[in-house]
């Protein structure tokens, strides 16, 4: 089935199956391998996207639902090395260790401070609720997203 | 994680939805995906051909009759439950959605899908039982709608059939509900839930503890706890609580949601 998904602003057209994941779509046949296949379960969050401006895990969408759509992944957010003020923020709060939740942990918070750019500490936290972590242990990426709130 | 080979259909009206249904036995509704895509990635589920509900605007939308009623298409996410001023008719919807998973499932999840997957560890079940929820079902035959009592058959079967669809949730007016739940971490998988709503007497739903919701009604929350006994539950065991930790949970929530409900 011929799709055609604009992805951070370029239009992809492919032809893909339609038991083809978005999170397959993105990293197999467009080569953007920011976003990460963490559990494949729909639990973990690192394969998180922003689709429609909707932030939602593409291991639970099919590459063909997102037909016609924009999707944003954490290729899309630095202007060439110009980090966005959460990125840097990420680096200068120590939020990351291994790295691997850090492309669906920058998604979420940035969808999150886009729709709230003065989240309570409550808000923060729900708002990350979907994305686990295995090293840090939460608490910098919590200061790092709380730093660029308003 | 690479799906079993499917077809892929994506209807512009119910008609045409319910056609690419009833043309093949292995066709099944895909809605929000977040239940259904993982279940396929487990083949617990390999259906034929996925028909996309997505584009149905006719599935879409709450509105809020004059008389408090609220009239909910299936394919409202949980999110725009939550944000919906019109549902904050019934504050109990937006609450119990917001314990759903996390914001990207919440995102995406649906109202029908939650109610026509019938998992029984998903909180809907027994809220719409609990709060005398109507489900109407369209097939090729026209329009059917039942009560939430009736509409939840076993674990992952409803009423509504292979070639039917859950087109309406209609939900009457109230405000004097509750619902309580323990999960796996919070708003995690769920081992115990129980909604309850007060509308004459004390209606309260538990789910978890059975193949579909168990109802019971009682006068006052001084003797739900009795009238949870009286029940005779036989919750089935797993990895996360034994038969009788759900059994000693469905007493302690449906007496939660019950003082939640009454306003204590």
């Amino acid at each position: 089935m011929n799709v055609a998904v604009t992805v951070n602003g370029t239009v992809y057209e492919r032809d893909v199956e339609a038991r083809k994941l978005l999170i397959h779509f993105l990293r197999d046949d467009i080569d953007l391998t920011g976003s990460h296949i963490g559990c494949d379960t729909g639990n973990c969050g690192a394969c998180s996207v922003i689709l429609d401006g909707t932030l939602v895990k593409s291991c639970m969408v099919l590459a063909v639902q997102a037909n016609g759509s924009k999707v944003e992944t954490v290729e899309g957010l630095a202007d060439g090395e110009q980090l966005t003020a959460l990125q840097q923020a990420f680096t200068d709060h120590h939020a990351l260790q291994c790295g691997y939740c850090t492309p669906g942990m920058l998604m979420s918070a940035t969808s999150l401070l886009r729709s709230n750019p003065s989240p309570s500490d409550e808000e923060i936290r729900k708002a990350l609720q979907g994305n686990i972590c295995r090293c840090t242990g939460y608490w910098n990426i919590f200061e790092a997203v709380k730093s660029v709130a308003r | 994680m690479l799906l079993r080979e499917v077809e892929y259909v994506k209807p512009s009206s119910i008609a045409e939805a319910l056609t690419n249904l009833a043309a093949n036995d292995g066709a099944r509704a895909l809605a929000g995906g977040q239940t259904l895509i993982n279940v396929m990635k487990a083949r617990a589920a390999s259906p034929d051909v996925l028909v996309d509900l997505s584009g149905l605007e006719e599935l879409k939308g709450i509105e809020l009759g004059s008389d408090g009623t609220l009239s909910i298409g299936p394919m409202t996410t949980y999110t725009e439950l939550m944000d919906s001023a019109e549902a904050r008719a019934r504050p109990i919807l937006g609450e119990v959605c917001s314990k759903i998973a996390d914001v990207q499932v919440r995102n995406r999840g649906t109202i029908g899908g939650n109610l026509c997957a019938n998992d029984p560890t998903n909180h809907l079940p027994p809220l719409m039982a609990a709060i005398g929820a109507e489900l109407t079902i369209t097939g090729a035959g026209g329009e059917r709608t039942v009560p939430a009592s009736d509409f939840f058959l076993g674990v992952y079967m409803t009423a509504v059939g292979q070639t039917e669809l859950l087109t309406r949730i209609t939900i009457p007016a109230g405000k004097h509900d509750g619902f309580a739940a323990v999960t796996l971490g919070v708003d995690g998988t769920c081992i115990v839930n129980a909604a309850a709503s007060m509308n004459g007497s004390l209606r309260i739903a538990i789910g978890c503890v059975d193949a579909v919701p168990v109802l019971i009604e009682v006068e006052s929350p001084d003797t739900v706890r009795a009238a949870v006994r009286a029940a005779a539950l036989h919750p089935p065991d797993d990895v996360h609580a034994s038969s009788e930790y759900r059994a000693h949970l469905a007493e302690v929530l449906a007496e939660r949601a019950a003082r939640q409900a009454v306003g204590e």
